[in-house]
Formats: C-alpha cells, structure tokens, sequence
C-alpha cells in the first residue's frame, strides 16, 4: 500500500502574488516538461509541468494564476481561490500549497500567504528572490520565520541555476497535515507588521533603490514618454532590419529545396503538387518565421523586465480618453504579436465593459501573422532607401501602417464607448521591480510561439497551399488557349466571379483568390498568391520570385488598397473563434467580423480612389 | 489630506480607506494591497498627461492609482 502511495505522483500547486517569480521557479523546477492548455470552461491559461525529486518522487506541479487576494476581482484570481479550496470543477485539490513569496516584498506576499494558510491545507512557503533582498540590504531570520508561521519555509533564487534545491529537498518530505490556525484573533494586516518586526531587520541602510532612480526616468512625463516612444520604433526597425540576414538565409534554403525535387522528380503532376503546392506554399511563410520571433522577443523583454506595467501608467489617461484603462494596454500589446493571446490576456481587465471593447479592438492591433503580407508588399512598392541617414523607408511604412492601426483602434474604442454609462474604472496596477530578463524563461516562451507558428505552417497552411494549388491546375486549359493556363482552372473561374465586389477597390482577381485562403491563417495570403503566380507564370520558384512579379503586375494603387484592406480585415478564423469562447455568444463575433470587413472595405476604397487621384494607378 | 493631494517625494501615514458606495470593490482591494491604516506613502510620479493615474509606493511595493482611486486614501495630519 505504501508502495503504490509512493509511486503516485504528488500534486501540488504554485500560488502567489504577481511578480513574486512564480513562473521563473516554474521554469526553474519544471523545464521544458510543460503542458499549456487552458482550464475547463474559461480561458485562463493552465500550465502544468512535471518534476523528479533527488529521492525519485514523482511530482505534478500546476502553476496556479498570480493574485492578490482569495477575494477574487477577475476570473484569474477566481480560478485560483477555486483551485487552492478544492472546489474547482474537474481538478482534484493540490495535495500540497507552494506559496511563493518574493522577499523583497513581504509586507504585500505575507498577508496573501496568510490568506493561504487559512485554508489550513498542507503547504510550504518559498521565499523567492532572496538574492534582490540582500541587495537592498534586508536580513531575514528564516528559521523564526518558519517557526512563528507554523509552516516549512525554504529559501530560493529562482534564475539562479539549482536556485530551487531547497525546495526539492523539501519536496521528498512534504508536509501532509495543514497548519492550525494561529492562535489569538489577530487582523491579518497586524500578523504581518509583526512578523515583519520579529523575522526582517535591516542592517545595512541602502542609499537608494535602482527602481527609485530608473522611475525617476522611466516614468517622467516627457522623458517617459520619449523612452515609450523611442523603445516602440527601435522595436518596429529591429523587426523589419534585424531579421533580413536570417529571413534570406531561410529564404535560400527553401528555395535550394525546392530546387533539387524539381531536379530529382520527373516533370509531372507530383512534382508540380510538391514543388508549387506544398514547399512553395510552406515556404513563403516559413521564411517570416525570424521576423515573427524577433517580435515575440522584444514583447517578452518588456513584458519581464517589469516595464510594461510602466508603459500601461503613462498611457492610462490616453487609453482613458477613448474609455479604456491603462490595464488594456497590456492586452492591446501582446495583440501585436496575435490577438489570440491578446483577447485572453483581457481576462485581467476587471470592468466587463472594458473587457469587451479591448477584445472588440484588439484585433485592429497589427498582429505578427499580418507582417510577412507587409513584408511583401512593402519590399515589391515602397523604394528601399534611407531617410534622414538614420531610418529606412521601408521601416518607416510599417511603422505608419501600426500607427494608422492603433490611431483606428483608439477612435473605435472612443465610439463603443460612448453609449455606456460613465462607470468607474480601476487601474490599481501594480509597478513590480525593474528584472533582467532570464536568458531560459525568454527561450521557453520563444520556443513555444515558433512551435505554435510552425505548427499553423505544418498543417492549415500546407493543407490549404495544396488545394489551392489543386484549384489552380486544373482543369487544363483547352488546346490551342491563349492566355495563362491559371486563367482556365477552377481558381480562375473562382477568382473571376468575385472579381465584382473587389474591383471598386482596386483588386484584381488573383488577390480575391488569395484572400479566401487568407481567412483560415492571414499569412496564408503570400503563400496563396506565390502559389498562384507560380502555376500562372512561367517556369518560376515562387518565394524568391514574388516581389518582381508583383511589382510588375500590380499598379501602386492596387498595393496600397491591399495594405489598408489589411490593417482592418478581420481574416482570422482563430481570431472570431476565441472572442466567441471569451464572450459566450456569437453577437459579437458578427459585430467584430461586420464592423472590421466593413472597415476595411472603406479604407481600401478611400486609398485606391486617392491613389489613383495621385497617379498611382495602372500605367 | 488625501493621496492624490500629496507632493511628490514627500511621506504620509494612512489614516484609513474611505468607501465611496456600499462593497465599494476598489477601497476592498486597495486594503488588500496594503493600504492599512498606520502604513507610510509617497508619491513617486505623476502621470504625463493631467497628473493621471498617479505612481506611489508602500512599503517596498509601487503601484499605479488612478486619481478618484488615491483619493479614497486619507491621511493622516502632519502632527
């Protein structure tokens, strides 16, 4: 019997303040043995991962959502007040609580543990971040720590390598039993002035904290704002120039691939269906992969150095003016990199009806699948030179497209909000120290978004590259055809009868062809149009040879209309399918879906009538 | 005097959380986050535009409050 208890693995649960390095220690203790998925029935993110302890002892851990009280203010919180009780629907209650405190914030983290050990379930404290305590001069008595709070209490620095041995020793004995209660009828907020009073001293006064003088910058109203701004377009550059050596790296590689099949294979349908279908189709996404990771690096580096919340500060009244707080920025943000994130990181937004319109704007925000059709469009029209020495054009266009996008995203927020009541919204953010981001949590976070995107490349796009290219090649023109074979196959016809509704703004039916593939990934758009040019044209490899062919085919107006269609275009199945999951309906995925086509549609309109008007149109 | 009122760089006690409505849900939450009555503040930054939200810090903690958010804050008169 004993055996078997033994070869259960041991549940137990993180739970914490934000920002007490919950998830550093996570990484630390877990490693890439992660699962994230979500828990039933909402959309908070569970992370669960596995662990070994030096006896053997197998251990599940889960990594509960940070918070700040077991009163619970956002369904986040509710999932961990649920969890923690043992009363949350389909997950067994955690065997074992690892309250994670982070030691330079104890007054905050003690009243949460305190709230935690209330429940009287076993559980251990970790006090994290030892080494940043330290720093600021703080000596904690662990062992009269321990002692006064009737639980284990073991010490960590989670970025630290074997930062966490303690609390793996720890684990192979773990308490089975939860504390009493303590004694007397004390008020939470007076055991933890005494606790601070018996267990921290401070023996070394420290001049002056780094957040003190980097707030002192960071948060000023002029030169904060320039340090947003400035970090905003260093961010767009790195994006475009940082990731060309890697992209035509990439690039060549595809290319070469596909090369040799097409020497190896017999001319043929087989090898037409893998050299045009599927590497071509594949590739030209493929090759924004480094693109994409370079923008998911920089979000991260602003989301752990604990800078994002500052940004949230100084944009608070501008968010506020179009009736959103400071807290949708967050949300806003990650939207950049996929509104799918996005409209679940609105969750933390406590005021339902800011909650809605954040998720109803956040796909304007320009996410990543949306930048290799810039890319493209952006290298085959806009001339390649400096501007001012210091910029480039091609950097500057994108920049603006993300401006015109935000500008648009704020103005729909202004107008939604308008019929509603005046009601008050809470910020109460908290501003957590300034962290160096750690080398391992940024890789595993970049290494789950290229595992995502390479999976949308495995199989939506290389599915949907083959039946368009399926479309495309058949049936065979007639004997004795004049114009491309492309013109005389199903796609053709397709593109054709559409032709109608997207004329007045400029397109040409190749593009109405690329756009309906475009609606189960967007980037699928490039590889729809290399695939149709590919089959169109001549004897061409598609992923090298698109710009030219496109900057021979399409007037400037015709390019400008299909940017602007995209900043606005809501092309997104996994878009419209989480804002259903996230409000529960479909009202608002038609009221998203309507209001973003009907957008786009104007603007495209707007910009190929002034195009044209300037002189950008078919020569 | 309230939260919002104090000068940066300047120090006060809380004297106590004022509640607006009945389950006023901020003036609970700001409790939870340490604002107690007997605790020391300061006011590190105001916000760039209209001195909206307001940044202060408790304790070793900083966070951002919008204005009507500080102003449930009352402190204590500088004896």
């Amino acid at each position: 019997m004993d055996a078997m208890v033994e070869n259960l693995p041991l549940r137990a649960a993180l739970v914490g303040n934000p920002n007490c390095g919950k998830t550093a220690l996570f990484n630390q203790l877990t490693g890439s043995r992660q699962k994230v998925a979500n828990y039933a029935g909402v959309t908070v993110e569970r992370k669960e991962g596995r662990l070994t302890t030096p006896s053997g002892r197998a251990v599940r851990l889960l990594d509960l959502p940070g918070a700040y009280s077991l009163t619970a203010t956002s369904p986040d919180e509710a999932v961990t007040r649920d969890v923690c009780a043992g009363r949350y629907r389909g997950e067994p209650a955690p065997e074992l609580l690892i309250c994670v405190l982070s030691a330079t914030n104890l007054r905050l983290h003690l009243r949460f543990a305190l709230e935690v050990r209330q429940l009287g379930r076993p559980m251990i404290v970790v006090l994290n971040m030892l080494d940043a305590a330290r720093k600021q001069g703080l000596a904690i008595d662990v062992p009269r720590l321990q002692q006064e709070l009737g639980v284990p209490v073991v010490t960590a620095v989670a970025i630290r390598k074997n930062g966490a041995s303690d609390l793996l020793d720890l684990l192979d004995h773990p308490p089975l039993v939860g504390p009493a209660p303590l004694p007397g009828n004390e008020d939470i907020h007076a055991t933890v002035r005494r606790l601070l009073a018996d267990c921290v001293t401070r023996p070394s006064a420290v001049a002056e904290e780094v957040e003190d003088r980097l707030d002192r910058w960071v948060l000023h109203p002029v030169w904060g704002l320039l340090i947003l701004f400035a970090l905003m377009f260093v961010m767009f550059q790195a994006v475009f120039s940082w990731a060309q050596p890697p992209m035509d790296a990439v690039d060549a590689l595809v290319t070469g691939f596909g090369e040799t099949v097409r020497h190896i294979l017999p001319d043929g349908v087989l090898q037409s269906l893998l050299v045009d279908g599927v590497i071509a189709g594949a590739g030209t996404v493929i090759v924004y992969l480094p693109q994409i990771l370079i923008l998911f690096l920089w979000i991260l580096v602003l989301e752990e150095s604990g800078y994002l919340p500052r940004a949230a500060f100084l944009l608070d009244r501008i968010m506020a003016s179009a009736g959103l707080s400071g807290r949708s920025f967050i949300p806003l943000l990650s939207s950049f990199a996929c509104a799918v994130p996005g409209i679940m990181a609105t969750r933390t937004i406590q005021n339902p009806r800011d909650r809605l319109t954040t998720i109803l704007i956040a796909p304007l925000m320009t996410c990543s699948a949306r930048l290799p059709v810039y890319t493209l469009l952006i290298a085959a029209f806009i001339p390649d030179r400096s501007v001012g020495g210091l910029f480039n054009l091609h950097g500057l266009v994108l920049f603006g497209l993300y401006i015109a996008a935000i500008l648009s995203a704020l103005i729909v927020a202004w107008v939604l909000k308008r019929g509603g009541k005046a009601t008050e919204h809470p910020l109460l953010l908290e501003l957590p120290a300034y962290r160096l981001p750690n080398l391992r949590d940024l890789g595993l976070g970049l290494w789950q978004r290229a595992v995502i995107f390479l999976s949308r490349v495995g199989t939506i796009i290389v599915t949907v590259s083959v039946l368009l290219w399926a479309l495309s090649s058949f049936p065979a023109p007639p004997t004795g055809a004049t114009a491309p074979a492309i013109d005389y196959s199903l796609v053709g016809m397709i593109g054709h009868w559409i032709l109608p509704v997207f004329a007045p703004i400029g397109f040409t039916w190749q593009i109405c062809v690329a756009l309906i593939p475009g609606l189960a990934a967007r980037e699928v758009a490039v590889s729809a149009l290399a695939t149709v040019y590919a089959t169109g044209g001549s004897d061409t490899d598609a992923a090298a040879q698109l710009t030219p062919i496109l900057s021979a085919q399409w007037s400037l107006a015709t390019a400008l209309s299909l940017l602007a269609w995209y900043v606005f275009a809501p092309q997104c199945f996994s878009t419209l399918a989480v804002i259903r999951r996230e409000t529960g309906g479909w009202k608002m995925v038609t009221v998203t879906a309507t209001y973003l086509f009907g957008l786009a549609y104007a603007a495209s309109f707007v910009t190929w009538r002034v195009a044209l008007a300037l002189g950008g149109g078919p020569s | 005097m309230r939260l919002n009122e104090l000068s940066p760089g300047s120090e006060a006690i809380i004297d106590h959380i004022e509640d607006r409505e009945a389950d006023d849900v901020v003036a609970v939450r700001l409790r939870e986050l340490g604002f107690v009555p007997g605790e020391p503040v300061r006011i590190i930054a105001f916000g760039p535009f209209g001195a909206d939200p307001v940044a202060v810090k408790i304790g070793f903690t900083r966070f951002a409050l919008r204005r009507v958010e500080a102003s449930r804050v009352v402190l204590r008169d500088a004896a």
